[in-house]
Parts: structure tokens; sequence; C-alpha cells
């Protein structure tokens, strides 16, 4: 099936978050929506799929004017959508699932749960999916789950298939075999649209590339283009794709960890005996695949765990089982993976935020009292410092953009006195002048002799940063490698499989 | 792209993965344990013997039963002794599982209050005779509200729309069934003026949560307050000086042919009003509707993730606003209990709490209709018990045997018994 998509302009209020945008995808083709966080590609695609009504312009499927009220509408016409957050149920089975709204039923309104489970059978064999029906999602790791939203939309043929960032939660292993499920789908005359912001993706498997940035399109680009051109095209200026740094220069162990095992409320265990040493002068990177114990890991640090065991010492003084603010006060600065919900108080102005962990004494708070001119200088000072885009420090958090949020969050942690730096997935969601500048203050902040811990999903970012890396898997600590580990090994490592030979030599 | 196939993951890609887990060692159970050990010590040991009498009797048959059953006397003091001895040692032997770092089978924990029950009924009945019929059935009648209220709750946060509200639907019903029966001499008339009433308080909660955003708490509690209000401003208006208007006639109690026959089990499930009869087709009803149909399908996936839902074309507002109306029907039908089979005339506040019991009990069911059920006839036998007890005599004071129900709801939503997961987006309203 050919969509066009003719003129979309998607206003929010004053914030146009489409202007104009026209796009064609022919039938078995499949055409890579290439663009930065925020740039409007998932606001064009939630218009395709009904969720949002546009102002201006028109959808078109096989040349017809399509007027979608709903997802529902879109559904019929022949549109699926693999989301980037999965909407599938999570306490219900895969085909439970599969049918949600489609729903057959026998005598008596009954469930018609066996016609499902085969549909999902049938549709599991085609592409080689293996997937039990009657599993629950939460049971299932996520690459399997975004199989099960890929049946999903097929169950209801679709015949323009929507991948919304499909890769940010997959392994490199199961990003190169969506590519082949991609190609296999096209294949068979689905015309696929490929939401992403990774150029090496985009360059795999699409035929066609569209660009745009600041909700236009800014142009197109064929796959043989080079990954510069690429990002060029989408940030507006020549980019930096790798960070400048020199060799660490290490000053002995600061941080040891030894046999930390953590338990959380449901009796799991999420991180499973895991040790490792952070020289002081150097980055460690904990790479791995989000939900395999990293964030637990950074929380028992952190001291925000509650059934911890094993031992934390930091320059030789022991952490583990301290409260927070002991920890704080021992010079842990610490970088949250959710901004929104831990980093800030949205409703707080910058000035406030800034002192969000400062309330205990002096300078910020003299006899109980908050001193509010000392606040504004520091303010001042640190918004000038971390160049953040912002109407003056009595603005509040949440108005900033995500960037300026997390420089923010980074200011706050980096101006205390600090003996370790830990920050988890610092440029999730940022834009690449974001990335560039956390990226920066990283290094600066490893440069500067305090031992750093970065958090990531990215492989990218953990090859950028990282002197050393740790791979988790399944709450444990695969292996240690260097930095320059390639990439393969990596993959390999952050699906469950042991370093090669290098992690003795460490 | 071939050598791409040739990377395959390591795992079968469907295999759920198994996380390890470990016990986390929890004292709360043996220290419970230990208290109602040393509790049952003191009582059924110390102060067990022979202050009204040696023996404890059960009577298990009614005098117009047709087969019947003997009396069992239990001698108070020995049985006091064993139980508190056995009650000693299953608290010892959960303290070890837990030094061990081992579950606590829930069997120990039913056997643990079975065993204290018995205990407890042997020595508040000393001297005396406890009709073990009477008990039984009582708590089947007194639960029916508490049932109707947590079936209705169970629906509507199942939908994902928190129900405080179940007082206010039950006195609604109450209130109106008795009005609408009075004036019209139909009680079956009054039984759908209970589930109207019950169904437009629901359509307050449905249109201010899910319209209006409101916090959906708040617009529970203030419902209950209003028609806790409303009701009574109207009984002293209009029901006290007109008494015609508030003398609905009762459902009588029906016998069922044969099944009312069947020792102890007979009287106390078929020998009861037309609502605990529609009440035990509405529990079957609501959890085939819940988990055997589409309707129930989309109804807990409107609760569980209303984006999902909305992203396959299902109307989450459309569907928690049947599901929420639907459920204030259930808990309206409840209502009518207090008046039409009950007590035949309306009284201000005469529901006295029971929603906010049968909201323990949504809890303590962990939101399904069937452990719901369960756990409102644990609530109705313990407030059945503070009766028997008062009629007989025993040595509690009835303030205190009054507090009864409160304790083990107190005890049942701290987490006694599993632990209870709410539906994921209960609470929470949709917003695209």
């Amino acid at each position: 099936m050919k969509l066009e998509l003719r003129g979309i302009t998607k206003r929010f209020g004053a914030l146009v978050a489409n202007n104009n945008i026209s796009l064609t995808v022919e039938p078995g083709e499949i055409h890579a929506l290439l663009g930065e966080n925020g740039a409007g590609k998932s606001t064009l695609m939630n218009v395709l799929y009904g969720l949002y009504i546009a102002e201006e312009g028109e959808i078109l499927l096989d040349e017809v004017v399509q007027k979608f009220a709903g997802p529902g509408d879109a559904m019929n016409a022949g549109i699926g959508m693999v989301h980037q957050h999965f909407m599938l149920v999570p306490v219900f089975t895969v085909a439970e699932n599969v049918v949600l709204g489609h729903e057959q039923t026998t005598f008596g309104g009954r469930l018609d749960l066996s016609a499902a489970r085969a549909k999902v059978r049938e549709i599991s064999d085609r592409f080689g999916f293996d997937i039990d029906p009657d599993a629950l999602i939460e049971d299932l790791p996520v690459g399997v789950q975004q199989r099960v939203e890929i049946i999903k939309a097929l169950s209801q043929d679709a015949k323009v298939l929507v991948f919304d960032e499909p890769t940010a939660v997959l392994t490199p292993q199961e990003t190169d075999e969506l590519m082949i499920i991609m190609r296999q789908l096209a294949e068979s005359g689905t015309s696929i649209v490929f939401i992403t912001h990774k150029l090496r993706e985009v360059r795999a498997v699409a035929d066609r590339i569209t660009v745009i940035r600041l909700g236009t399109v800014v142009g197109e680009a064929s796959p043989t283009a080079t990954n510069a051109e690429l990002a060029s095209l989408m940030v507006g200026r020549a980019v930096e794709l790798t960070v400048h740094k020199n060799a660490p220069e290490l000053r002995g162990t600061a941080l040891s960890v030894k046999n930390l095992t953590v338990i959380d409320a449901r009796n799991q265990i999420v991180v499973n005996n895991v040790s490792f040493d952070v020289q002081a002068g150097e980055v460690l990177a904990i790479a791995g695949v989000q939900g395999n114990g990293q964030t637990e890991l950074t929380e028992a640090l952190i001291g925000l765990q509650h059934h911890v065991t094993g031992s934390i010492e930091l320059d030789g003084k022991p952490l583990r089982g301290y409260s927070v603010r002991h920890i704080l006060d021992s010079g842990v600065g610490f970088v949250p993976e959710d901004r929104t919900e831990d980093g800030l108080i949205a409703d707080f102005s910058i000035a406030e935020n800034l002192m969000l962990d400062r309330s205990s004494g002096a300078p910020f708070v003299k006899a109980g009292n908050l001193q509010l001119g000392f606040r504004a200088r520091f303010a001042a000072d640190k918004i000038h410092e971390f160049d953040i885009r912002s109407q003056g420090s009595d603005m509040e958090a949440g108005r900033l953009s995500g960037g300026n949020q997390q420089k923010v969050v980074l200011a706050r942690e980096l101006s205390r006195d600090l003996r370790l730096f830990v920050a988890a997935q610092p440029t999730r969601g940022l834009d690449v002048g974001s990335i560039e500048f956390v990226h920066t203050r990283i290094i600066e902040t490893r440069d500067s002799g305090i031992p750093v811990i970065v958090v990531s999903t990215e492989l990218d970012e953990v090859v950028a940063l990282a002197d050393r890396i740790a791979v988790m898997y399944r709450g444990e600590i695969v292996g240690i490698v260097p930095g320059t580990t390639p990439r393969a090994t990596l993959g390999l490592m952050m699906a469950g499989e042991h370093a090669p030979a290098t992690e003795a030599a460490l | 792209m071939s050598t791409l196939t040739e990377s395959n993951v390591p795992v079968p890609a469907s295999a759920p993965i198994v996380k390890p887990t470990a016990q986390i060692r929890s004292w709360k159970i043996p220290i419970t344990f230990g208290g109602f050990s040393v509790l049952s010590l003191i009582l059924f040991v110390l102060f067990g013997r022979g202050q009204r009498g040696e023996l404890s009797t059960f009577r298990l048959s009614e005098a117009r039963d047709l087969i019947q059953l003997p009396e069992v006397a239990l001698p108070t003091f020995a049985t006091g002794v064993f139980v508190a001895i056995v009650l000693v040692l299953l608290a010892a032997a959960s303290a070890w599982l837990v030094y061990r770092h081992r579950k606590i089978p829930i069997v120990l924990t039913i056997l643990f209050a079975l065993l204290f029950l018995v205990g407890f009924l042997a020595w508040a009945a000393s001297g005396s005779t406890i009709p073990v019929p009477g008990l039984l059935i009582g708590t089947v009648t007194l639960s029916a509200p508490l049932i109707f209220g947590a079936l209705g709750g169970v629906m509507s946060e199942r939908a994902g729309v928190v129900n405080v509200a179940i007082e206010a639907q039950l006195l609604a019903g109450a209130f109106s069934s008795a009005v609408v029966a009075s004036a019209t001499g139909n009680p079956y008339l009054g039984l759908l003026a209970a589930m109207v009433a019950g169904a437009l308080v629901s359509m307050v909660l449905a249109a201010f949560a899910l319209k209006y955003l409101v916090d959906q708490v708040i617009v529970g509690v203030v419902l209950n307050v209003l028609v806790i209000g409303l009701t009574s401003f109207l009984y002293s208006q209009v029901l006290a000086p007109s008494a015609n208007l508030n003398s609905p006639d009762v459902f009588p109690r029906l016998n069922i042919p044969l099944l009312s026959e069947i020792p102890i089990i007979g009287p106390v499930l078929f020998r009861q009003t037309i609502i605990v009869y529609v009440m035990y087709v509405a529990v079957a009803v609501v959890y085939f509707g819940l988990f055997r149909t589409k309707w129930g399908l989309r109804v807990r996936a409107v609760g569980e993730h209303p984006q999902a839902a909305d992203t396959v074309g299902i109307n989450v507002n459309r569907t928690r606003f049947v599901a929420v109306t639907l459920g204030g029907v259930i808990s309206g039908f409840g209502g009518a209990y207090f008046t039409l089979g009950a007590v035949g005339a309306f009284n201000k506040e005469m529901t006295n709490g029971m929603g906010f019991i049968a909201l323990a009990a949504v809890i303590f069911g962990q939101w399904h209709p069937i452990k719901a059920t369960l756990a409102a006839l644990l609530f109705g036998f313990a407030t059945n018990l503070q009766n028997v007890l008062g009629i007989i005599g025993s040595p509690v004071p009835s303030e205190f045997m009054l507090m009864l129900p409160y304790v083990v709801t107190i005890f049942a939503v701290a987490g006694f018994v599993g632990r209870s997961r709410a539906p994921a987006a209960d609470g929470k309203p949709y917003i695209k």
C-alpha cells in the first residue's frame, strides 16, 4: 500500500510540532524518518495513527484521502504501529494482547482465545518468531515483547507499518534481527516507516531517508550518505561525532565495590554478586540493555535501595548501609536516569532545584533561613557556567527543554566537592548539542581526578566516554573490558556471552 | 545481511526471564503469631479454668432441621491448653522458617487462624452453647451488602477508577429502595430503585473522575459525605413525619427444597432471602464478565494500560464510565439489603461504615471478585461473631467485640495474606 502525507501541520498552542510535512512511502519500501529528539517525528506518526488530529494537510492511502478520528480508524485502513513504549498490557498474555480491540467471541459473549492463539502461532511461524501465545507479557524479554507488537499489527492486516524508535530498548544483536524482520516485511509488500535518530541503523536498512528538523522536512538523503552528512543535515550544522579525550591519568583506586547484591521489593535478586573498582581519574561505563540491574546498582551506590549486601567503599570509607544524606556528604554526585521524575522538581524554579540537596546548612541556609541572596547569585553563576538557556533563575525547571533540564541537574551535582560522580543515562532524550555538552563535562570531571561511573544503554555513548566498560546482564557483570573493545564483542556481552580473555589482563 | 543471521540470539526468543529470587527475612508473621500465642496462653490457660463452666458446647443443627446432628461438647480448659500449645509450636515453626530464609506457607497461616478461632470460641462459650448454624447463617446474611459493595468496587477499580464511594452507593440504595418499595408496595421495584440510585452515585463519581479529572479519592469521600447528609436530611424532613413512606415489606426467607436440608450447609446457604440468592449469581456473573468475556478483557485493559487500549481503538473513558456505572448498580442493589433484607425501614446512616469494610475487602481480595467475596465473608463472620457472643453472654465486653471486624481488616490490609497489586492505572485519569 502506498502511503502519502501531504502538507501535515500540527500545532500545540504556539508550538508548531509539524510544519507542512509531506512524505511518500511506496509499497514494499523502508522509508526512514530521521531527526533529533524533539524534531517532531513522533508527533507526525501520531497524526498518521489517528492519535492526534492535524490542523492542516491530508493522509492518503493508495491515492485515497483518509479521515482518522482515532487509532481504530487508522488500523482499519491498514496502518499498524510498533510503539516506542510498547502498547502491551503487562499482566495479559500474548494472545490477549494481540486480540485486544478485535476480540472474537463465541456463545454467550465468551472470549474466543483459541482463535487468537492460532493467529499468534500462524504469524509467529511465518516470521520464525517462536512465541508462546500463553506467556505473560511481563515475563518476556523486551526484544520478544517487540515481536508481539509486530504480531499485533500484522494480525490486523497492516499494510503500512510504523516503527517508532524500535531499537532504543534492544541489544545490538536484537537490533540486527529486527532489521532482518523489517526487510522480510518489506519484501512481502508492507510499506515501512522507520523512525529513528540513529544514523547507523538508517544506513543499514533504509531505502530512502527523509530528515526532519524542528518540525520541518529539511531534505532527503540516500542510504549511501556518510554519517557526517546525515548528522549535519539532522542537526543543521557540522557535528562532532566523537568525544575528544586524552588517555586517563589514573590516580589509584577510589571506589571499591565487592560482592554487591541487591534484592528488590518482589524478592528478586536484581544485582547479583557484583564487584568492581573505579580509579580516580577514569570513566567506568556500565553498559547493558535497559533493565539488567543497572538502575538498582546505581541506586544501591547512592543508598536508595533497602536490601543490599556486600561492601561499597569510597576512599577506604564504607558507604553501604548509610543514609543518602551521609553518602551525599561523603562526596558522591548522582545524576538519576529519569531527570523529570528523580532529578528535578518541575514546579520549582531553577534556583530552587540547584540547591535541592544543600538545604541542610550554610551557605544556603543559616539559622533556619534560606539565604535567598546567596542562592540567586549562585544560580546566576551556574546558569552562566553551564549555559542553561532560560528566562532567569526564577523560571520553573519544568518549562526548560530536556537538555537544559539536564544541565541544571549536572550543575547541581558538579558544584559540590565530589569524590565520586555517578551519571545514569545522562543523555537520554537529549538533542545532539546537549549531548556534546554533557559528554564534555563528564570528561572534564574525569580529568579533574574524580572517579566517574556512567551508566548507559546506548553503545555509542559507552564507547565515546569509557576508559573501561563493565557489561551487565541479568544483574551480573558479564565482564569488564577496555574502552577500545569492538562493538560486536560488547554486543555479545550485552546478550550474556562472556567476555574474551581480555578480562584477565585487567 | 546474511552475516547478521548467524549472530542469532543465544536464548530461545520467547523464554520467559526467570529472575532468581531470594527470601528477605521478614519477621512480621512470626511476631504476630507469637503475639497471638501469648494471648492464647494468657486467655485459655491462665484465665481458662472454670469461671463459668467446664464444657463449651457447639450446636450443629437447628431445631427444625430434618437431619439432626449431635451437639459437640468440648472440655473448655483442655481445649484451651491444647490450642495454646499448638499455637506456640506453629509460631516457633514460622520463626524457624524465617530464620532459614524459607517462605511461610499460606496453609500455616490459615491453620493458625482457624486454631486460634476454635480456641477462642471454646473459651468464650464455656458453660454455654454456640449455635454454629446461626453463626454461619448470620455470616452470609451480614456479608451480603459487603459482597455487593466489594463487587461494585472491584468492577470500578478494575476499570481504573478508585471507588471510595461504596458507602454512598450502599446508603443511596438503602434509602431509595425503602421509599420506592413503601410507596409502590412492591419490594421488587424497591430493588430496581436501589440499582438506579447506586448507578446515579457512580455516574457522579465517573463524571468528575473521567471528565473533570478531579482526584478520585476526594470525589469518593465527598460523595460519601454528601449522600449521608442528603439521606439524613430527607429522612428527618420527609420519612419521619409520614411513616407510610418508610415501611417497606421485607423479603421473606425462601427455603430452597432439598438443598436447604443438607446439614449445616443447607441452612447457611439455602435458607436466605432473594437478595442473597441474587448475590450468588452476581459473584458468578462479575467473575465471568471480567475474566471470560470480550467486555471484561477491555475493562481490565483500560484499568491496566489505558494507552494500549486506546491505540487498538477502545474508547477508554466510555469503557470506564460503563464499568463504574455497573459497579454502582451492584453496590446499590446491596444497599437494599439494609432495608428490604433486614430492618424493614430506613434509618439515618444505617450502612454504618459497611462501605469502607467492603473497600477493604476489595483490597484484601486483590481486586478479584471471588477473593473479594471470601474477604467480605471473613469480615461478615467477624461482625456476626460479635452478635452471637453478645447473645450467649460471653465474658468479652461487647465494645471490644465491636472492634473485631476492624481489627481483622487492619491485619488483612496490612498484607498478611500476600501482597496486593492494584490494577496499574487504578486512580489515574487517562489524558491523551
